[in-house]
């Protein structure tokens, strides 16, 4: 994006500024000026395909989800990353976006999926990855990896079976890495998230 | 084929063969398995170069793979099994005729393999009774055959009747009670 395709955004918009980032140019913008401003950025500059959407969980923080929406130009082969910080921090709620890009419909079914976002507008707004009456938002920061004990999907089964989703034993699982030191330098280890009679169960109190 | 459970000398018996219905029904059983392919992740690639011409199931008598639960007696489970999907694997189990085996393939449908997480299920163990597990993330076509033929020996020394009458099993038998 040029600077003067950046000045000319930033004075359609005043709740814009621009974000700190690595790689491409990116903005926040406020919930309330979310659609106003993606219209724009189809229809006049060019950034005609929605990527990604998904959503970062600052937990303690307040406000704790933003909305993150990674646009593609075409036209111009460039990025733009978009920011928006969801006001409700125990019920998050951002625009859909399904009305300007169709790629958001899957997208915004799995960040609300796995993140507990609602998507105001979305024709479909149900689980995409875990089933229906799941009762967690797995990727949210204080749902623990190994899982939170529920009943299986299906009831038949789970009475011929005995079986209900439990959490997973993480000693000795790959790819968690220790919580202290920089994650370079720390050894690929799980958490020892096992319980019994001294230490209580981490999750499902 | 080596089997001494069956004589037969055509000078003294003439068109009749003396044996036992366990080694004769096993017999059959164990030399007509046909697999089917539970599919669910990389494990199945390799299902799939079981089946083709460089290592050829059929060597084996289980080439016969059937993508319908009702015309299989073998689930071959081959990958993860998350949470979700457990349900169907059941329910395909439930609809194959008995008498029915599984195979748990790869580190996955064992124990959950890498996937220590809150989507997967631990071992499909949990939720069918399993004959046969398979090591490896995946194993290769090798392993699939060692297995199946594992399955084949085990298919031979099981009583038969166990499989054609489960609700009259004999209770002290284990394959009974878990099937």
């Amino acid at each position: 994006m040029t600077t003067s395709d950046l000045a000319l955004l930033k004075e359609r918009f005043e709740t814009l500024t621009q974000r700190e980032s690595s790689d491409h140019v990116a903005l926040n913008c406020a919930s309330s000026q979310l659609i106003e401003l993606c219209t724009a950025l189809r229809d006049d500059f060019g950034y005609d395909m929605l990527v990604d959407v998904t959503a970062i969980d600052w937990d303690a923080q307040s406000p704790r989800f933003t909305g993150i929406y990674h646009f593609l130009s075409t036209t111009k082969h460039e990025y733009l990353r978009v920011a928006a910080d969801c006001t409700d921090d125990i019920n998050p709620a951002l625009p859909s976006l399904t009305s300007l890009y169709a790629s958001a419909n899957w997208h915004e079914r799995e960040t609300y999926d796995l993140m507990g976002i609602r998507y105001q507008g979305h024709p479909d707004l149900t689980r995409i990855l875990m089933w229906d009456a799941y009762p967690y938002h797995p990727l949210r920061k204080d749902f623990p990896l190994a899982g939170i004990e529920v009943p299986l999907p299906a009831d038949d089964v789970a009475e011929v079976t005995g079986m209900s989703v439990r959490p997973a034993p993480m000693v000795g699982g790959p790819f968690v890495s220790s919580a202290d030191g920089p994650m370079s330098q720390t050894e690929p280890r799980a958490r020892d998230e096992s319980w019994n009679e001294k230490k209580i169960k981490p999750c499902g109190k | 084929m080596q089997n001494t459970t069956i004589a037969y000398d055509s000078k003294v018996e003439g068109e009749v063969i003396v044996t036992q219905a366990d080694a004769v029904i096993n017999w059959i059983r164990k030399h007509s398995v046909w697999p089917m392919p539970m599919g669910l992740a990389c494990c199945a690639i390799e299902l799939m170069a079981s089946g083709g011409a460089r290592f050829d199931i059929s060597r084996f008598g289980m080439e016969v793979m059937r993508f319908s639960p009702r015309q299989a007696d073998c689930m071959i489970v081959a990958g993860t099994v998350t949470y979700k999907m457990a349900e169907v694997v059941r329910r395909i189990y439930d609809q194959m005729a008995e008498p029915k085996w599984v195979v748990a393939m790869g580190a996955c449908a064992s124990t959950g393999g890498m996937y220590r997480s809150y989507a997967t299920l631990q071992g499909v163990d949990q939720i069918i009774p399993v004959d046969v597990y398979i090591s490896g993330c995946p194993p290769r076509p090798e392993a699939l055959l060692d297995a199946m033929i594992k399955l084949q020996d085990k298919i031979g020394t099981e009583r038969s009747v166990t499989n054609l009458f489960p609700e009259k099993a004999d209770s002290t038998e284990a394959a009974g009670a878990t099937k």
